[in-house]
């Protein structure tokens, strides 16, 4: 029988959020078709580095392990990914795990994606019915303007696209891509259209919209083919219009 | 601090990059080309720029305030970003690094040329065909000039680009594509005229005409 293959790891580890960074190098027994995940876990049984010490398990987030929910995103040979559509295969050796460096880091793997879910706030990225009484059905949309908006609403909020994009770091407060890119998808719903200004104004205020660079790394890396660069001229243009109803008033809502 | 000033800083500085410190880009070169005809077409051309009314007003608000406001705050710009071309190599984020190394590199030779021409000129100095020889006869200078045209032609060629897409006139990919080749044309035409000058101005046989 010819020798077991085997998979090598380095992995940055940080202990606490405070805590310097180091890395860690494992190396694990092969099995067909393992993602990084199904690696993390093998670590996870037994937690020794290449030179023998004993380590503590790798701690990572995870949650849907289809690509669909964002959790699981890291640093993966240099390229923010998520972790669960990452095939061990298909990946040069040894592979290097990070934590998205943008984000702040809470443990090893793990990031804490928060100021994500906050811009959501900020640009109120839903639809507000309060839901007291039964307003009845909906507007229809059309069927090719919906499966348009799919597109759009197919965002996990994952991060890769801010941790590839230059002006979101410590130094800006740069909202980043993906929620401007769900300002486009709110204000196309027929509904969603009556808080249109709210979010335009939103993305005009300090750390919006107007802090991209055009550096279009967002359309490249987001692994959902969101054009995200097209929602941000797209929502561009709208704010430039917006600006100006603001500053001289207008005759339509 | 006034709350929400970014969007309109933001959009003041891409405008005054086109209007008017591009189109003043434009007509300098131009009047540079006249070095092409001999030192006394360029001087002629000088001299009418010099004796255009309201001299001071045009240099002030056409030139030195937007000027210095794209400078400056195109400095701060470019500090507030983090250049990762080395993990994405695409084409665009290419681009933009460069358009905030050329910016930063043109704050220098901007300051320079303006305090070797313009600055040079308030102490009495006169700005002709003679002064632009001259200083270009120092290798060293000729060097940093054509970087400064070449570097300049670039920051504005690319900066329309952008401009366009920060204000959404060019929206979808295609027409951001187009806008790519066009910015490419502006630089190639622009770059051809204003070294094409610089070059006059080391023919000994223009001198004398």
């Amino acid at each position: 029988m010819s020798e077991q293959k085997t998979v090598r790891f380095i992995v940055t580890r940080q202990d606490s959020p405070d805590a310097s960074p180091y890395t860690e190098e494992f190396e694990i027994p092969h099995r067909e078709n393992m993602n990084v995940i199904s690696a993390l876990m093998e670590i996870r049984r037994n937690p020794v580095t290449v030179d023998g010490k004993d380590s503590a398990p790798v701690v990572w987030d995870m949650n849907c392990l289809e690509e669909v929910c964002g959790a699981c995103s890291m640093v993966i040979n240099g390229k923010p990914r998520q972790s669960c559509t990452a095939l061990v295969d298909q990946l040069d050796q040894p592979i290097r795990l990070e934590p998205m460096k943008t984000f702040p880091v809470v443990r090893d793997l793990v990031v804490d994606r928060s100021r994500m879910f906050d811009s959501l706030k900020k640009v109120k990225a839903w639809i507000p019915i309060d839901g007291t009484y039964d307003l009845g059905p909906g507007p229809r949309m059309a069927e090719n303007k919906r499966q348009w908006a799919y597109e759009l609403s197919k965002c996990m909020t994952c991060g890769v696209c801010l941790e590839a994009c230059p002006n979101v770091n410590s130094k800006s407060d740069f909202i980043g891509p993906a929620p401007v890119s769900q300002v486009r998808l709110f204000n196309a719903h027929p509904t969603g259209e009556m808080n249109r200004e709210e979010r335009l104004n939103a993305l005009m205020g300090d750390g919006g919209l107007s802090n991209c660079g055009n550096s279009q790394n967002c359309v490249q890396a987001c692994p959902k083919g969101i054009p995200l660069t097209t929602s941000i001229a797209a929502l561009n243009r709208d704010m430039t219009l917006q600006s100006f109803k603001n500053f001289f008033g207008s005759d339509k809502l | 601090m006034p709350q929400n000033q970014e969007f309109f800083n933001r959009r003041l500085h891409s405008l005054l990059g086109v209007i008017p410190v591009g189109v003043f880009l434009i007509q300098h070169f131009i009047i540079n080309h006249f070095a092409v005809y001999g030192a006394s077409s360029f001087n002629a051309a000088a001299h009418f720029m010099e004796s255009l009314p309201f001299r001071y007003a045009l240099e002030i608000f056409v030139i030195f305030l937007p000027l210095l406001y794209h400078a400056i705050y195109g400095l701060y710009i470019a500090f507030l970003g983090k250049s990762n071309t080395r993990r994405y190599g695409f084409f665009r984020n290419i681009m933009f690094m460069l358009q905030r190394v050329t910016g930063v590199f043109l704050v220098i030779f901007i300051a320079w040329h303006v305090w070797e021409t313009r600055v040079a000129a308030a102490f009495g100095a006169d700005v002709n065909y003679d002064m632009m020889a001259d200083i270009l006869s120092s290798p060293f200078m000729l060097v940093f000039y054509i970087a400064g045209v070449l570097a300049a032609t670039f920051h504005f060629a690319n900066g329309l680009w952008s401009f366009a897409v920060s204000w959404g006139l060019t929206v979808t990919p295609r027409s951001q594509k187009i806008m790519t080749y066009v910015s490419i044309t502006v630089f190639l035409v622009l770059s051809y005229i204003g070294i094409r000058a610089i070059i006059a101005f080391l023919d000994p046989a223009l001198a004398n005409m």
